[in-house]
């Protein structure tokens, strides 16, 4: 679960420092809720927490983080149900992998173990899941993770679509390291470790058949190593977060959220290739909000800033890393951003879903 | 970024120009000088660049009728929410109508409750169902500009050809022109100049402005949407407005010619003709719709089932119409961000990442 401390009340959560009540009890589920946007996390916050109530679960950080004898683990779940099954740089196996190691490795863990559970429907080719197994191997190697248990489920042609896969993760928090999304401090530098939008906008090309003028492959891919290399550089982040569904301006404002800090990013700085900016102005979306897979977003305390991004560049997911904000202050939890012509703008959450324009 | 369009987003030109734009503004001598972007896409580029905040305090700009989502009007997303209940239909939109409240549903709703909606991206991928279902009956709801229609109307062309037997549309595609007319006409808006919309333009032509400038003497220029083409837009209206010579010019002129895309509308012509049509806050306005042909005839799904839809109402307290009009802001509207907002939104305008209200809400500062 990604997310903020709704502890006010169930429904209730502030947003930019008031409080607005908000219907927790939809009377359906709807595919927004699934957007990863707002109003997931007003489910969330309002409608699943209490029922699991807990300070592990309560933190809403990417992975529960807790003490066992002689350390302190991570754990963390998530499912994945991307359609198409097969998209231009990975597929739903490596997506499963990927995902949850990073999920794991943003709070400074090392992934170890994971669980996979497979929901396949009646009449789905086996040449297909073979593919999608062998991706999921050579994934979980690059990661150096172990699928260590596993299920299989099969349901009736037409109750789940292809294949549906969850998978868990367990790992190790060295001693020392404190990294959480409530963590971050006024002067902390934002960096994000490469161009951002590329899985999202490989995803929507892919499944409706629009083809740009660059095609753009999905960025997906295990970040662990990343995680390892800073924390063994010495180097200590604030927060990471890997920004996944609802983009990079989401997670900013989880993080934001999180520790009541404004945020301020340079569109000068935001690192976008031209095939995501060419395709996201063709269909009306903002790189911002769309969907990344093997990204992360770091907050670092500036006199680690510039060794933080070094050590990203250095590692092959992290060339075109780059230094995109900072923490302004504390108080109002928000983000502005500086546009290329001088303007300033406010940069919410992804508010609802983002459609492709009609005009 | 591309160079094409980053020779279009250059600091140094948008300083440039936002200097000749406070020196005009000055020049101007005026206290409120208002214009509007037609144009939803506009309106979004116009917040995202942060443009309202760089331009002299005497520039006013006001968000136009130009979101296809938001000007189609109760009555027809109610019939088509029917449609969508029925059995045997598939329903398709494009993903923006999903979400927009009908007066008692909406497709979203209906979806979830178990009724067949896709959202697809073209009325070709709505064909395309209809080839794969030759058991069920698709419907697709075509809403939209001059933008949009002449692909509908090559896809009914497409499948006239091809015997499509099981593919209908409901019919509620609108022209700009005569909703320009219908806002010029507005009691009390008094609107300087226009930046008309570039997409819709690279389609009609900017010969189809002429009037704004002969019968109504407002300034009107088609623009692109990168920062620096709606500055130099800016810059243009606000020339015509000092000089006192209201005409149309065309600063997309990368893409928009006078006469437009003539395949484009000769197919949009050939399957359409204009028809008076209801808006969302403007009303019924003569010759601003498209209905078939009598030879398309068949394609229309009105009629075909027995729908009737009688209490079609704009949901209570909500200024859609007034901000469609240019005459609120959505701060005006007592529902804004507080009872409407894009998870729960309460009218047309809020849905959609193009409609005014979801753009003054997505970049509101407080």
């Amino acid at each position: 679960m990604h997310g903020y401390d709704g502890r006010d009340l169930p429904g209730t959560l502030p947003i930019q420092g008031e409080l607005r009540l908000r219907r927790s009890k939809p009377d359906f589920i709807t595919l927004a809720h699934g957007s990863g946007g707002r109003a997931a996390h007003d489910l969330i916050t309002g409608f699943f927490l209490p029922y699991f109530d807990n300070p592990i679960l309560k933190a809403l950080d990417d992975q529960g983080v807790f003490p066992v004898e002689g350390g302190r683990l991570a754990f963390t779940t998530d499912s994945y149900v991307v359609d198409p099954l097969f998209f231009r740089g990975g597929d739903i196996g490596k997506l499963s992998i990927c995902g949850t190691v990073n999920d794991v490795a943003m709070c400074g863990a090392r992934p170890l173990f994971l669980s996979v559970a497979f929901v396949i429907e009646e009449g789905f080719e086996i040449d297909k899941l073979e593919k999608i197994l062998v991706s999921m191997k050579e994934a979980s190697r690059e990661a150096e993770v172990a699928v260590v248990t596993a299920d299989t489920k099969v349901v009736e042609k037409g109750a789940c679509d292809g294949v549906f896969i969850n998978t868990s993760g367990v790992g190790i928090v060295p001693p020392g390291v404190e990294i959480s999304a409530n963590r971050v401090q006024v002067g902390d530098a934002v960096l994000v470790s490469g161009p951002i939008g590329e899985h999202g906008v490989a995803i929507i090309s892919e499944r409706e058949g629009i083809s740009f003028e660059t095609e753009v492959s999905s960025d997906c891919a295990p970040l662990a190593g990343m995680v390892d290399a800073i924390l063994t550089a010495g180097l200590r982040p604030h927060a990471m977060r890997d920004p996944t569904r609802g983009g990079v301006a989401t997670t900013l404002n989880e993080i934001a959220l999180a520790s009541g800090v404004e945020i301020e990013l340079e569109e000068e700085s935001l690192p976008v290739t031209a095939a995501v900016k060419n395709a996201c102005d063709l269909l009306g979306f903002d790189p911002l909000y769309v969907a990344n897979e093997g990204k992360l977003v770091a907050f670092v305390p500036e006199k680690e800033a510039d060794r933080t991004l070094d050590v990203m560049k250095a590692n092959k997911y992290g060339e075109s890393a780059a230094r995109i904000g900072r923490v302004t202050s504390s108080g109002k939890a928000r983000v502005f951003m500086k546009t290329r012509i001088g303007g300033r703008r406010f940069v919410d959450m992804l508010v609802g879903e983002q459609f492709p324009r009609i005009c | 970024m591309s160079r094409l369009t980053e020779q279009f987003e250059n600091p140094e030109d948008a300083r440039l120009l936002l200097g000749r734009i406070t020196e005009l503004a000055r020049a101007s001598g005026r206290d409120k000088i208002q214009f509007m972007e037609v144009c939803g896409t506009h309106t979004v580029a116009i917040f995202r660049y942060g443009i309202r905040q760089l331009i002299p305090n005497n520039i006013r700009l006001l968000s136009g009728p130009g979101c296809p989502v938001c000007v189609t009007p109760n009555p027809s997303i109610d019939e088509f929410i029917e449609l969508a209940r029925k059995p045997r239909v598939i329903a398709t939109v494009f993903g923006d109508m999903m979400r927009v409240p009908g007066t008692r549903s909406s497709l979203e709703s209906e979806k979830a409750r178990g009724a067949d909606v896709r959202m697809v991206y073209s009325s070709l991928d709505a064909v395309k169902i209809a080839r794969e279902n030759s058991d069920k009956l698709i419907v697709f709801f075509a809403v939209g500009f001059e933008t949009t229609a002449p692909t509908i109307a090559a896809t009914l062309l497409a499948a006239e050809k091809e015997g499509v037997e099981n593919f209908f549309i409901l019919p509620a595609n609108k022209l700009i022109p005569p909703a320009i007319s219908a806002v010029l006409d507005t009691e009390g808006l008094a609107l300087d100049g226009l930046i008309c919309p570039g997409h819709v333009s690279a389609i009609i032509g900017s010969n189809a402005y002429e009037f704004v400038a002969s019968t109504y003497g407002v300034a009107a220029v088609v623009a692109g949407f990168q920062s620096t083409d709606i500055l130099h837009s800016i810059y243009l209206l606000l020339s015509q407005v000092v000089e006192g010579s209201p005409r149309v010019q065309t600063q997309y002129s990368r893409l928009v010619g006078e006469e437009g895309n003539p395949a484009a509308l000769k197919a949009m012509y050939d399957v359409f003709e204009p028809c008076d049509s209801a808006w969302r806050g403007l009303g019924t306005i003569p010759m601003s719709g498209l209905k078939l042909r009598s030879e398309f005839s068949k394609f229309d799904i009105s009629g075909k089932f027995e729908i009737t839809v009688t209490d079609s109402r704009e949901p209570e307290g909500c200024l859609c119409g007034e901000v469609l009009r240019g005459k609120a802001e959505p701060e005006d509207c007592p529902l804004f961000a507080t009872a409407c907002t894009p998870e729960e939104p309460v009218g047309a305008c809020m849905v959609t990442t193009e409609g005014t209200c979801q753009a003054h809400y997505q970049f509101r500062e407080s």
